[in-house]
């Protein structure tokens, strides 16, 4: 092979699902997510865990899912405020989607420092 | 009503099964056949000979038929139409009550429709294009043993689509390093790897042994990765009995996912391990083997799309529908035709599609699509684009083939997917702004990097042999 780059070391890491793999969204690449989500007319909610207890599929519910909320800045100011009084979790942000009864999108906007 | 005489003999069969008149009940059975007949012989004769042959028709009349009410059982051809662009074909449009076929059973149908009539010696060509099924009869139907939207659940993945690979290479792998090509790609960022269809059960491999090294990598590749993993553990066997007890031992394992080959294993092993994967809280990946066979003359088989909806009923959570943009066969609007019939709970008639019928699905779970087969990252924003979030994209060379080895390959796959899906969501065209959005993402992955510079020459242009009749 011409130019065969040297073989580099892929280090696991901890990804956490959807959007795992790309660097930290800013806050303006979490609201543009905030918005799409909207667009869909999905309902935003707001999710938080102990990293130890991450691996189950219930992590505790920030208050009730935003039912009806399209105002970006409150949506975004509930996550500011589970991560001040959580500052030790992981914090995820998801979509319930009322028509396939599922998802629409879920990812972690932010790590916890506890390990 | 006046009991009928007995007249031995030989009929014509538009006598009886040519009903133009007819009106459709919303219980039958309906559909459509690409009928290419011997030369001289009337459409009209070759509909209603087709519409026998595969109900209640024999080609001498006898006098048990009276002992019946015919007129209720018998298929009735009552459409035909031109196919565009095509002077020796014509579509044939056939219509069969209900009671013709045993509740639940896919195997029945397919007798029925698809049996003797295909050798008929009046017909030089024959194809079914589509099959109206009745809303009464998917509901007799166990379909899909989990559905999209528990296997979204299960696995914890939203909002993209899942992503994959066939361990490579398909033979001759000793269960240890298997198992190693597996965790190596789930490490890197796969949700589930694949085993190979022609792996089953060989010397160099046994079931046992690669059932165990890949448990044991999807363990550690979910305490590290934080995310939940799976291998598609193939189940297809000799035996209806050997293959059960391959399911068994997944079970046993703690496994999320099984596999198995619907078309060389047949509807009713298919069926039943739909049944046994959907007692037992286990998910169903189907793999197609010896589909061309069946699906890619123009003119005689049977249209993808029919095995398709007999797949989704007799049951199955993933199904391979080809990749519109790699190595193997498919044109883009035809997938997204039969994509649909895998997904959707309603798809209206379309013939841009190749779509004959509303198909009403009703409460059926969705099938998740397959794109596998000779893709990598380069075509990302396509299948993205093409497939939508509800799809397992597959890179099999393209992530093993990563000049750094599969975990490096699994990474590149998934920040491109992730790209894509961050950008679809930002409002921006994947498929026109497609190298913008993969290079501004290689910035941060050294991995995709050498992924796209490894597959920048590599596309699959050939013509498509089966094309829609437009």
């Amino acid at each position: 092979m011409v130019n065969r780059p040297e073989v580099g070391d892929f280090q696991t890491a901890q990804t956490l699902e959807t959007f795992g793999f790309l660097p930290k969204f800013t806050p303006d690449e979490v609201v543009a997510q905030v918005e799409y989500l909207i667009r869909q007319g999905w309902t935003p909610a707001i999710e938080h865990e102990h990293p130890s207890r991450c691996a189950n599929h219930y992590w505790t519910m920030w208050k009730l899912p935003m039912f009806g909320e399209r105002d970006l800045n409150t949506i975004m100011s509930e996550i500011e405020a589970c991560r001040r009084a959580y500052p030790d979790h992981h914090i995820r942000l998801l979509g319930y989607d009322s028509y396939t009864q599922s998802q629409g999108l879920c990812f972690v906007v932010h790590e916890g420092n506890a390990r | 009503m006046a009991s009928k005489a007995y007249d031995a003999g030989v009929k014509e069969y538009r006598d009886m099964y040519w009903t133009p008149e007819y009106v459709p009940l919303d219980t039958d059975l309906l559909a459509c056949f690409k009928c290419t007949g011997q030369p001289g012989v009337p459409r009209e004769e070759v509909a209603a000979a087709v519409a026998a042959e595969s109900s209640t028709g024999t080609w001498s009349t006898v006098w048990s038929e009276l002992l019946t009410d015919l007129e209720f059982y018998k298929g009735r051809a009552y459409r035909i139409e031109d196919v565009p662009g095509d002077d020796e074909s014509f579509y044939a449009f056939i219509a069969y009550p209900i009671d013709l076929f045993e509740e639940g059973s896919i195997v029945n149908v397919l007798t029925s429709l698809v049996g003797n009539v295909f050798g008929f010696k009046a017909l030089r060509h024959l194809r079914l294009e589509d099959i109206r099924f009745p809303i009464a009869y998917i509901k007799t139907c166990g379909g899909p043993p989990a559905g999209i939207q528990v296997e979204r659940d299960r696995l914890n993945k939203y909002g993209r689509p899942l992503l994959g690979a066939t361990i490579k290479p398909k033979l001759g792998l000793s269960a240890k390093n298997y198992g190693r090509a597996v965790y190596e790609c789930l490490r890197g960022g796969l949700d589930l790897t694949k085993d190979d269809e022609n792996v089953n059960s060989q010397p160099f491999m046994r079931w046992r042994d690669r059932f165990e090294f890949c448990a044991e990598a999807i363990q550690k590749a979910e305490q590290e990765t934080g995310e939940r993993k799976g291998h598609y553990l193939n189940v297809t066997a000799a035996t209806p009995e050997e293959m059960y007890k391959r399911a068994e031992f997944a079970k046993e394992l703690g496994q999320p996912i099984i596999m198995h080959d619907f078309l060389t294993g047949g509807f009713t092993a298919n069926t039943g391990l739909a049944n046994w994967c959907r007692n037992n809280g286990m998910l169903l990946h189907i793999h197609r083997a010896m589909h061309a066979v069946i699906d890619r003359h123009p003119k005689h088989g049977i249209h993808f799309r029919v095995l398709a909806k007999c797949l989704r009923l007799s049951g199955g959570d993933h199904l391979h529908t080809g990749t519109v943009v790699g190595k193997l066969e498919g044109d883009r609007n035809s997938t997204l035709g039969y994509v649909d019939q895998l997904r959707e709970s309603f798809v209206p008639e379309d013939r841009s599609r190749g779509v004959f019928f509303d198909q009403d699905w009703g409460s059926m779970p969705g099938v998740f699509a397959v794109a596998s087969g000779g893709i990598h990252v380069w075509h990302m924003p396509a299948l993205v684009t093409i497939f939508g979030d509800d799809s397992v994209l597959q890179f099999g060379g393209g992530t093993q083939g990563h000049p750094w080895g599969n975990a490096a390959g699994a990474a590149a796959n998934r920040v491109a997917l992730e790209a894509c899906v961050k950008a679809r969501n930002e409002g921006r065209h994947l498929e026109r702004e497609a190298r913008d959005i993969l290079m501004s993402a290689a910035q941060s992955s050294p991995e995709l990097a050498i992924a796209l510079e490894t597959w920048k020459e590599i596309k699959f242009e050939f013509d498509t042999v089966d094309k829609l009749d437009l």
